[in-house]
């Protein structure tokens, strides 16, 4: 994984500021946007996925037991997985501090 | 979506080639259907992506959510550069110097990239039958600049440069269909989807792919922050758009038509406009004008369609 952004110098850019790290992005955390926080309620959660398919952020992950849930270093809380879930197992909690 | 086909997302490539980290807005439906599209097409694609949206959220400079190889350029020539990729790989491939497989030749760029900036050299690669897909992601604004109108914006809708007023309805000219500007190049395959049916749209993404000659994918993608609506309805709004007919899902294989979703029930226009803040405006005589353009565009993608059958 490559260095958090405010690390990286301009002598370490490549000539015509190629990028030769696939998918580095992954380092700038989006979490930090996040005004509203997803929570699932596991025992409700039928795990179809569709929460998956539909965040735009790519952040929702599979727990070990197979119910999915949001990878809160990346979620934005933008809100669409507790919209389109189809049990309404997803609540949107604001943070807090 | 309907409450028997939602596992079917499990059957969804699992990869991401656009990864987490991009700094597009909450709720972006864009970035959904690029998310889409790279599930699609897979790791054997090289991406030309036009200047806006898409580019601005994925590329800011040490880092890049693309898992692909991918070429910045300006706004009008992302098909004039997949153009130069997709023939310099070919002569490569025959001269030997790289293996010869499939890739993916994909040019992707927003509306304004694509329907007014772009235009000349998109005609031009479709006209030269390139083996590539383009993808127009139209969220119906120059978003990434602060929702300044573009050609594809539809009538009545309130933006920065076409403000609603008491001198103004808004968009005073009707949006421009690029789909049927691409149909008329006599194109292998013309297809338009939207993020709201992500099965449709990576069917549709994959048949563009595999067709030889070029083809173009019209994507309708909502964007919560210019069209004025909480971030959360972002795909709720793309359903809407589609079961009000607003944007029929369709595809153009060979010149023949056909509807790939139908509305259960054609729901009434109001239903798509009232939520959205850029439409606030309008009244209820100004939405019976524009359901009536709606009805008459519908009824001629159905009887296209039917025609074939």
């Amino acid at each position: 994984m490559a260095k958090p952004m405010e690390k990286i110098t301009w002598q370490e850019l490549e000539a015509g500021s190629v990028v030769t790290e696939v998918g580095n992005a992954r380092v700038y955390e989006t979490g930090s946007w996040r005004s509203e926080r997803p929570v699932v309620e596991a025992s409700q959660c039928i795990k179809c996925g569709v929460c998956w398919l539909f965040c735009p952020d790519a952040c929702i992950v599979r727990a070990s037991d197979g119910h999915f849930e949001a990878d809160l270093t990346y979620c934005k809380g933008c809100g669409i997985c507790a919209k389109e879930c189809p049990v309404g197992c997803i609540t949107m909690i604001a943070e807090e501090g | 979506m309907d409450k028997f086909s939602v596992f079917s997302s499990r059957l969804v490539e699992k990869s991401e080639n656009f990864t987490s980290g991009h700094r597009a807005c909450q709720g972006c439906a864009e970035a959904l259907a690029v998310r889409h599209v790279m599930k699609a097409l897979g790791r054997d694609t090289i991406v030309a992506m036009s200047t806006g949206c898409m580019e601005i959220i994925s590329s800011p400079l040490p880092l890049t959510s693309w898992r692909v190889p991918w070429i910045h350029n300006a706004f009008e020539n992302s098909a004039a550069v997949i153009s130069g990729c997709e023939s310099g790989m070919k002569a490569m491939m025959r001269k030997g110097k790289i293996p010869a497989k499939k890739i993916n030749f994909v040019a992707m760029g927003g509306d304004g990239a694509t329907a007014d900036i772009g235009m000349g050299a998109l005609s031009g690669a479709l006209e030269r039958g390139h083996n590539m897909v383009y993808i127009c992601y139209d969220n119906e604004a120059y978003m990434n600049t602060g929702i300044q109108r573009s050609s594809s914006t539809p009538y009545g809708a309130s933006t920065t440069t076409s403000p609603a007023g008491k001198a103004s309805i808004g968009q005073r000219t009707q949006k421009k269909n690029m789909a049927q500007i691409a149909v008329a190049h006599n194109i292998p395959y013309v297809a338009t989807a939207c993020s709201s049916f992500p099965f449709d749209l990576m069917e549709k993404v994959k048949r563009a792919a595999e067709t030889p000659g070029a083809a173009y994918v019209h994507v309708l993608s909502v964007c919560p922050t210019g069209w004025r609506i909480p971030t959360q309805d972002a795909i709720k709004y793309g359903r809407l758009a589609v079961d009000s007919c607003v944007f029929p899902l369709y595809e153009v294989i060979e010149g023949k038509y056909r509807l790939t979703y139908k509305p259960y029930k054609k729901i009434p226009l109001t239903e798509y406009l009232k939520g959205q803040g850029r439409f606030r405006h309008l009244t209820d005589k100004e939405i019976q004008l524009i359901q009536q353009k709606v009805d008459k565009d519908y009824e001629r993608i159905l009887r296209l369609s039917e025609e074939e059958e």
